[in-house]
């Protein structure tokens, strides 16, 4: 549904920045059903890129195959290529653990481990045999993640215990604990109030300076609040791309605004 | 979930059109009577816990103004029948958890490691291959077990260790764990299955292998209700009767050694039913302290193991 000229409209302004992962023709079936079609993107790093699109166009299933996290559905293939810093996400060589190493991610709903507090923004780093202070990282992930002063005199406290927004924040310690380089985020407030959304939200100006963040959100006012760039899909197709302020005030395609005006979805 | 509340809140118009209509009354006699049914077969289990109990209880006190209690759970010598007589229990309590401690080996590795392969790792297919085999496994008549260990597992440990006596507890709780490892697997399995499944993408998205996630995640998650499995799967091999009458001989004696012949409590309570121990002497009574006694540990086994089963559904709500 993008012309050429406008794709290399999005490039001229995306290449100000390094790209970080460039999709070409990512087309994904869940058996013979298609969820994603021939989705080209580029999306630049250090910057905040949301997808936005009504239920069951794809954004998750999308933004799961930067990480690889559609290995798990067994029926789920992929076809096209994903590149990240210029390697091939999806060749044979390359180990999917690793890749979800650098590639971190943050769900829906707040999934802690039914553990400490400590022992959650720790598992990450000790799985993966992290050689350095596990004390320290555990202190600066949540220092990142805007939560340590709320947690710092119970860490031995059940993660279960905190509240929904907390969960959600030691959610985001636990993927900062891996020092990754990507955060992917499905969702990530859908399950929470206001004023935890918000504070979602602020941390997420103050990640882009260390992180590329994506974002899936149904919210499309959280999507013009926090994100510089916006992907917005439709059944499955990439129907437009490019900086947020102008998808969401001069949208080049029909169909993008009549969804960011809300006149359907 | 969500989905079925959705569905409730739109039938409820429905019900209530129903009964304006007065079926209500239409029915309401046939399901007094269904309701009625119902609790008396769901009582019925309760009237024959009872029953059981006071019956376990009229014979046994009787038993203990005979022998005194602490000579029947402290003795160390088990020989009512003959002369001279001795009623410690010890030796029939030691041969019965030499068993389960034999059981146990076989059946908790095995089953967890079963449990684990069939919900973390195998495909469908192969689960759908797996899962009821094991469950045949549980359908075996248990006098089919005594005999196999008697035929097929005793010969086998005789050609490993030549001083292996015909009756041994080795080769009775080698089969006994047989027997329960389709429990431990099948009560290991719901465990697992218990854990969300998005503590197990949450592992994975850091990075974490499929071992790690298991190990690491989701048994830990699962401990309780593995544990739970354990403690019901002893349970059971305490009280299983047939392969270790058959099997593992009738010589209470206290001893760790399973290549000997020993005898566990509920082969001796087959052992006296089957003799001619005339009712009232103290030789018959015996069995029902013993019985009493085997009561009383697999009740509190059982309650063990629901206790931590309640802790560990608790933690997901």
């Amino acid at each position: 549904m993008i012309t050429n000229t406008q794709r290399q409209a999005i490039s001229n302004q995306v290449s100000k920045r390094r790209t970080i992962f460039q999709t070409s023709n990512v087309t994904i079936r869940y058996g013979d059903k298609p969820a994603i079609r021939n989705v080209c993107l580029s999306i630049p790093e250090h910057l905040i890129t949301a997808i936005i699109g009504p239920s069951g166009c794809g954004k998750s299933t999308l933004l799961r195959a930067f990480n690889r996290m559609n290995d798990f559905i067994p029926e789920a293939n992929m076809k096209g290529q994903i590149l990240f810093l210029g390697t091939d996400l999806y060749v044979k060589d390359i180990d999917p653990v690793d890749v979800r190493r650098r590639i971190g991610m943050v769900f829906q709903k707040p999934n802690p481990f039914p553990k400490s507090i400590f022992r959650n923004v720790a598992w990450g780093p000790i799985v993966s045999g992290y050689p350095g202070n596990i004390n320290e990282r555990v202190e600066s992930s949540l220092r990142r993640a805007a939560l340590w002063d709320e947690v710092k005199d119970r860490l031995q406290d059940s993660a279960t215990d905190l509240s929904g927004g907390q969960q959600q924040r030691l959610c985001i310690a636990r993927a900062l604990a891996m020092e990754p380089e990507v955060i992917l985020m499905d969702e990530p407030c859908s399950a929470l109030d206001p004023v935890s959304t918000a504070r979602i939200e602020d941390l997420m100006f103050e990640l882009k300076e260390k992180y590329t963040i994506i974002i899936v959100t149904h919210n499309m006012q959280q999507a013009a609040r926090v994100s510089d760039f916006t992907a917005f899909l439709d059944s499955g197709s990439l129907v437009e791309f490019g900086q947020t302020e102008k998808v969401f005030t001069r949208p080049e395609q029909k169909r993008t605004e009549e969804y960011v005006t809300g006149r359907f979805g | 979930m969500l989905k079925n509340k959705l569905v409730q809140k739109r039938r409820q118009p429905e019900k209530s059109e129903a009964i304006a209509l007065g079926a209500k009354l239409k029915y309401h006699w046939k399901e007094g009577l269904i309701k009625a049914g119902l609790f008396l077969c769901a009582f019925l289990s309760v009237v024959t816990t009872i029953a059981i109990i006071t019956v376990l209880a009229r014979e046994a006190f009787p038993f203990f103004r005979e022998v005194p209690f602490l000579d029947f759970v402290a003795g160390t010598k088990w020989t009512p029948l003959l002369q001279p007589r001795s009623f410690g229990v010890l030796p029939l309590v030691c041969g019965t958890l030499l068993i389960v401690a034999g059981a146990a080996l076989v059946a908790l590795p095995i089953g967890l490691a079963s449990a684990i392969y069939l919900g973390e790792y195998a495909s469908r297919r192969v689960r759908s291959i797996i899962k009821p085999v094991l469950e045949i496994l549980a359908g075996i008549p248990t006098v089919v077990y005594g005999y196999f260990a008697l035929t097929f597992v005793t010969p086998l440990l005789a050609t490993f260790f030549p001083s292996t006596q015909v009756f041994n507890a080795a080769s009775a709780s080698i089969v006994v764990g047989i027997m329960v490892l389709p429990m431990v697997a099948s009560l290991c399995d719901d465990a697992l299955r218990a854990v969300p499944d998005s503590l197990r993408q949450g592992a994975y998205a850091l990075g974490a292998t499929q071992f790690e996630v298991t190990t690491r995640v989701v048994l830990p998650a699962s401990l309780s209700g593995v544990v739970a499995s354990f403690v019901l799967a002893a349970s059971r091999a305490i009280g299983e009767t047939m392969a270790v009458t058959l099997a593992a001989g009738a010589t209470p004696k206290m001893t760790l050694n399973p290549l000997e012949s020993i005898q566990t409590m509920t082969a001796y309570i087959v052992q006296v039913s089957l003799g001619d121990a005339p009712a009232g002497t103290v030789e018959y009574k015996t069995i029902f302290a013993v019985a009493a006694l085997l009561f009383a540990i697999t009740l509190g086994m059982n309650i063990v193991a629901h206790k931590v089963l309640r802790q560990f559904q608790e933690v997901y709500e």
